[in-house]
């Protein structure tokens, strides 16, 4: 299936969303089984409703491509970039196989382990941590990145035998115009994004991949994000960011497929193209993530006018200053007293878009995220900007290079975290190996995400 | 006056516009008045106002443009040629508030779709509703006699900064790097004073004023800061791992005569007899300079190799103030209590300043401050810049 034709399932705990996991393998006796014990079984009633269907939402975690791309934009998000500690190949492997069974349980609300948090062998500790056991799925998806670290070390070494298998399009960003990155914020081997309509359900699956990873991966840099900033489906209302405009009006959604191919997904021809064999990667994507603070206080100093003036639209409704509502296509051209243009010339929404930029477009997914605060009490808080691009070189760098440096709302923004990786594919349907319980298990040749990349 | 007692006004302060608009206002279902929240319809042919009169007071003009063109909205004097305020480039489709306050009298309201012609025009009268309404002095003249000083303190500091640049630029090539040091806060003072002006010339900000980290790959790098890391040169550790490497006499040359050229041309540009700054730019200006300050100056990060922010902090301060000053007379008749506001924190802000240093006698190093210390001075900027922020709707409202 594509992504395109993903749709959340709020239907009945349990039975049904086990029996999307493993697609076609799963028998009748399987699916009745009552043996699955633990997990979050408790969160179904007698009669076999579930006791949370508002977020109880479950998306499929094999496919195509991977979910939570174009999957609608959940609430909360929770990303972790990962150093991997170990130089052994199949110690990578291994936790891929692991971290893929882990994520196919979590994903259609089943604990991290057969188990769950409350049974198992009294002396071992739970297979599951247990924070999230009464909760319902809340439309969690685990999606999987590979950063450049992770073919090439920064002395060239070649870790684990994949530098030739590196793409072309998964460089090194370039340092744009008043980057303040911080390297403990920034890049990373592996990256795990986990979204989700419950920020618990999130930080849960984290927590429970990253129990999965020690001794083979551990935490480099996370960010939690509330309030997506992004509509990735024409079905979502477009949300606002922190300085209070609309974010998100002209993202690419997950309806329009022809678009999403020549924008968002890898396709064979640019495998093709690269120097080295990156056809493990067709269908799979590219993630960037940037950390931009924003200058809270400052921006809510300013002027009605000016802040309208920056973004090129109304605080209000949203509509490009040209005129019109808030889907009406720019007119970079109006021009109002002494004919200068009503969307000014250093203004976001001009220099981000499309026709300022050879056509591209890139699926977004940012989110607000709030640290506490600085030492001068003022709010650490700003967008987790996260887009997907079918390749960074044409569709990231170039705009990012422009808004950098002529963006006027550059003044209150600050990019203090940065970080690209290679998305691969999704697992097929049906792939997954599953237990007596219908559930998924980690053997040896388990499919994992990533798998062609190994092989 | 007490401290609290001028939060407690700011807070007012802050207040009161809206209330002006919803409280005072009974509606004409309550007492059949006319309303003071107007709507206004501008179209290719019409310019349908919700109502021809208004009690005296601030009136607001929710001005939708229900054409295709872009257009404006004016509210004019009795005479139909002063304009008593405007609100322009209004898109199709799009709605745009006009804040005004209005006092008894007879006006004439247009559109202008297309933004040509005299417009479409209408009487309008405002009643007496007995409540004082904006200053009383002739506030054109004020504002222009603030205009006048403004540029005449301008002109002022870039005639001391060419002279400082150029002593300053002297030393370095010469290489007496230790009289360069010494020249060098001390001579950015001036620029950082009327920054906003420099920065209304566009590129001369980012060629003389640019850090490091604003640069994109492969930019070239200038100007003050460029010779600020030549003079306190880094170690490797703080310089991204690698060895700084001092600039050839050829290089000195060039960015010193580079600096002493952009300076020139800003000089020039000031002194044009065309060069006007007008009031709404002072007061904004005021703003930015704090802005600066909450941004790179307070967190020691516009000069990270000499420490020698406080001297930029200060300066940025002194021209807000200066700016604040020339519009003061406005401000007292549009806002006593804004103008208490902004008089008192100026006052506590200078004396925090004040115990570190000043211009004259020099000031502590940047990374010689407490976290504590920074964080009283970061409190105070913030203080100030809220009400600050209130400057140009106050001083353009009249």
């Amino acid at each position: 299936m594509t992504g395109t034709e993903q749709t959340p399932e709020p239907g009945p705990r349990g039975v049904t969303r086990r029996a999307l996991l493993g697609g076609g393998l799963l028998g009748a006796a399987a699916v009745g089984a009552a043996g699955f014990v633990g997990g979050r079984a408790t969160a179904t009633t007698g009669d076999g409703t579930a006791s949370g269907t508002a977020a109880a939402g479950t998306y499929p975690f094999t496919g195509r491509h991977q979910a939570g791309i174009v999957t609608p934009a959940q609430d909360r998000l929770y990303l972790a970039a990962f150093d991997v500690t170990t130089d052994d190949r199949e110690d990578l492997v291994a936790l891929l196989q692991r971290w893929t069974t882990i994520a196919a349980r979590l994903t259609q609300g089943l604990s991290a382990g057969p188990f769950g948090a409350a049974s198992g062998p009294y002396d071992a500790p739970p297979d599951d941590t247990g924070e999230a056991a009464d909760l319902p799925a809340a439309g969690l998806t685990i999606t999987f990145g590979f950063g450049r670290s992770l073919f090439v070390a920064a002395d060239g070494t070649d870790r684990f035998g994949l530098a030739d298998r590196l793409p072309d399009a998964l460089v090194e960003l370039p340092h744009f115009p008043a980057d303040a990155l911080d390297p403990a914020r920034s890049d990373g081997d592996l990256v795990v994004q986990a979204c989700a309509d419950d920020p618990q359900v999130a930080v849960h699956a984290i927590r429970n991949l990253s129990r999965a990873a020690f001794g083979a991966a551990t935490i480099r840099w996370t960010q939690l994000g509330y309030g997506r900033t992004s509509s990735t489906t024409t079905a979502q209302s477009t949300p606002r960011n922190l300085f209070g405009f609309k974010d998100g009006t002209a993202n690419l959604k997950a309806e329009e497929g022809d678009a999403l191919e020549r924008h968002v997904w890898v396709g064979e021809d640019a495998a093709a193209a690269d120097s080295h064999d990156s056809s493990w990667l067709v269908d799979g994507t590219y993630l960037v993530a940037r950390r931009i603070r924003m200058q809270i206080e400052t921006w809510d100093r300013t002027s009605l006018r000016e802040q309208e003036a920056l973004v090129g639209r109304t605080k209000g409704e949203g509509a490009p200053l040209s005129g019109g509502e808030e889907f009406t296509e720019p007119d970079f051209e109006v021009t109002g007293r002494e004919g200068a243009p009503l969307v000014a010339l250093n203004s976001h929404v001009r220099l981000a878009h499309p026709t300022q930029n050879d056509g591209v477009r890139m699926l977004r997914r940012g989110y607000n995220f709030t640290d506490g605060n600085d030492s001068l009490g003022r709010l650490d808080a700003g967008l987790f900007f996260i887009a997907f691009v079918r390749d960074p070189r044409t569709h990231y760098i170039p705009m990012q290079t422009t808004l950098s440096r002529d963006d006027g709302l550059m003044e209150y923004l600050q990019h203090t975290g940065s970080g690209l990786f290679a998305v691969p594919p999704g697992i097929p349907d049906g792939s997954l190996r599953t237990g007596s319980d219908g559930t998924p298990i980690t053997t040896s040749d388990s499919p994992f995400v990533g798998q062609a990349l190994f092989s | 006056m007490s401290r609290s007692r001028v939060g407690a006004l700011a807070l007012v302060a802050l207040v009161l516009p809206l209330a002006a608009c919803v409280d005072n206002d009974p509606g004409p279902a309550a007492s059949g008045a006319p309303e003071r929240a107007l709507t206004v319809s501008s179209t290719q042919d019409a310019c349908d106002v919700s109502s021809a009169t208004a009690p005296s007071g601030t009136l607001t003009f929710a001005v939708t443009n229900d054409g295709s063109d872009v257009t404006e909205f004016y509210l004019l004097g009795e005479d139909g040629l002063r304009v008593v305020s405007e609100v322009e480039n209004i898109g199709p489709g799009l709605t745009r508030d006009l804040v005004v306050q209005v006092r008894p009298g007879t006006y004439y309201t247009a559109c202008k779709p297309g933004m040509v012609g005299d417009g479409i025009r209408a009487e309008f009268t405002v009643t007496d509703s007995g409540e004082a309404v904006g200053p009383t002095g002739d506030a054109a003249e004020q504002l222009a006699a603030a205009e006048d000083q403004y540029v005449a303190y301008v002109k002022d500091q870039v005639g001391a900064l060419i002279a400082g640049t150029q002593e300053f630029a002297d030393a370095y090539k010469a290489g007496d790097d230790e009289k360069a040091r010494e020249l060098y806060a001390a001579t950015r003072v001036h620029w950082e004073r009327v920054e906003p002006v420099a920065e209304s010339f566009g590129d001369l900000d980012p060629l003389t004023d640019a850090r490091e980290a604003d640069l994109e790959d492969g930019q070239t790098w200038s100007g003050w800061h460029y010779i600020e890391k030549d003079l306190w040169p880094p170690l490797a550790a703080d310089n991204g791992g690698t060895e700084y490497v001092p600039l050839t006499d050829a290089e000195r040359t060039k960015a010193a005569d580079d600096l002493v050229g952009w300076t020139q041309d800003l000089v020039d540009q000031v002194n044009d007899p065309a060069f006007t700054f007008e009031a709404f730019q002072i007061s904004n200006g005021a703003k930015e300079l704090l802005d600066e300050v909450a941004t790179g100056k307070v967190t020691g990060e516009e000069e990270i190799w000499s420490h020698t922010d406080l001297w930029d902090f200060q300066a940025n301060v002194d021209g807000a103030r200066l700016a604040y000053e020339v519009l003061e007379d406005v401000v007292e008749e549009a806002d006593p209590d804004l103008a208490a506001t902004l008089t008192e924190r100026f006052a506590a802000l200078e004396g925090l300043l004040a115990e570190h240093g000043s211009v004259e006698e020099g000031f502590t190093s940047y990374d010689e401050l407490t976290a504590q210390q920074v964080k009283e001075l970061s409190t105070a900027v913030d203080a100030l810049s809220e009400p600050l922020s209130r400057l140009t709707a106050v001083v353009t409202g009249v």
